[in-house]
């Protein structure tokens, strides 16, 4: 295996995951509930009374983030390669997938983990697994 | 609504924003870097490691004294997950999640934000992630 140094950003990483984690626990310890995306999205396309204006503030607080963020540094990074097939292959299977699954990167990756859920342990070994095997198919098989 | 629901509003809109400024900040709403980490053939950028390590660093210390509380501190019930139980519903669905992401390099939170950014690649991928969890609502438990 080859590091590719260049692209590695270790002081934003650590940063800005740190910055994950304190998003977190501020959840968890105020509102009691765990910061996952998935669960907090998904839960809308069901609403259940007095259910809603929550989930909506979550999802609205991740949308404005860029808008927030250029205020204080140049626009982030952002290039995509996928196709728009590939796009909407790829945004079923995330949506199908995290609900059946209870979770995603945020809820079982982060959340999860931290709390030594085994569930999300399993959860996060397995999507890390199949998310190498698919990014492997789409960049050195399929291309 | 009532005055907790309103306090309850106004955290998951702070928490969001600070999420959204962290997947930012990290790198992770640009899919080709998470797709630099997903890559193990390629070039490996191993940053999505250290953004995880370094927020499971915090997440852990954090919700070890979640864990010990009744209530949380704006008075709400604590919904922290109970459920311990590794069943196939949980490998296939995280399996089928994986292989989504592996593909295009976008998850659910980093998605939202490029939504935000205005990119039409978010919005495609959005409304697919969007109809794809719709039909598990239509599923058997």
């Amino acid at each position: 295996m080859r590091i590719d140094w260049i692209a590695f950003s270790p002081w934003s990483a650590a940063f800005g995951g740190a910055l994950l984690g304190v998003a977190a626990v501020l959840f968890a310890l105020l509102a009691g509930r765990i910061a996952g995306v998935s669960g907090i999205v998904g839960g809308l396309l069901r609403p259940a009374r007095g259910d809603v204006a929550w989930r909506v503030a979550f999802a609205g607080g991740l949308v404005a983030a860029p808008l927030a963020y250029s205020l204080l540094a140049p626009p982030a990074a952002m290039r995509v390669d996928a196709s728009i097939p590939m796009l909407l292959l790829a945004g079923a299977l995330v949506g199908f997938g995290s609900r059946l699954g209870s979770g995603c990167t945020s809820g079982h990756g982060v959340c999860g983990i931290s709390r030594l859920s085994p569930r999300s342990l399993a959860a996060t070994a397995i999507f890390m697994a199949t998310g190498f095997l698919a990014t492997f198919l789409v960049r050195h098989v399929l291309s | 609504m009532s005055h907790q629901d309103r306090l309850e509003t106004a955290t998951a809109a702070g928490v969001g924003l600070l999420f959204g400024l962290g997947l930012l900040i990290s790198g992770m709403t640009n899919p080709a870097k998470v797709l630099g980490f997903l890559d193990l053939a390629g070039p490996w950028d191993p940053s999505l490691a250290l953004v995880m390590g370094s927020a499971i660093a915090v997440g852990s210390v954090g919700f070890a004294i979640a864990r010990r509380r009744s209530a949380s501190l704006l008075g709400l019930p604590m919904r922290l997950p109970t459920n311990r139980t590794v069943d196939r519903r949980l490998a296939l669905g995280a399996a089928i999640f994986g292989a989504g992401w592996g593909l295009a390099g976008f998850c659910p939170g980093p998605a939202l934000v490029a939504l935000g950014t205005g990119a039409p690649q978010a919005v495609w991928f959005v409304l697919a992630m969007l109809a794809g969890m719709a039909i598990v609502d239509r599923l058997p438990p």
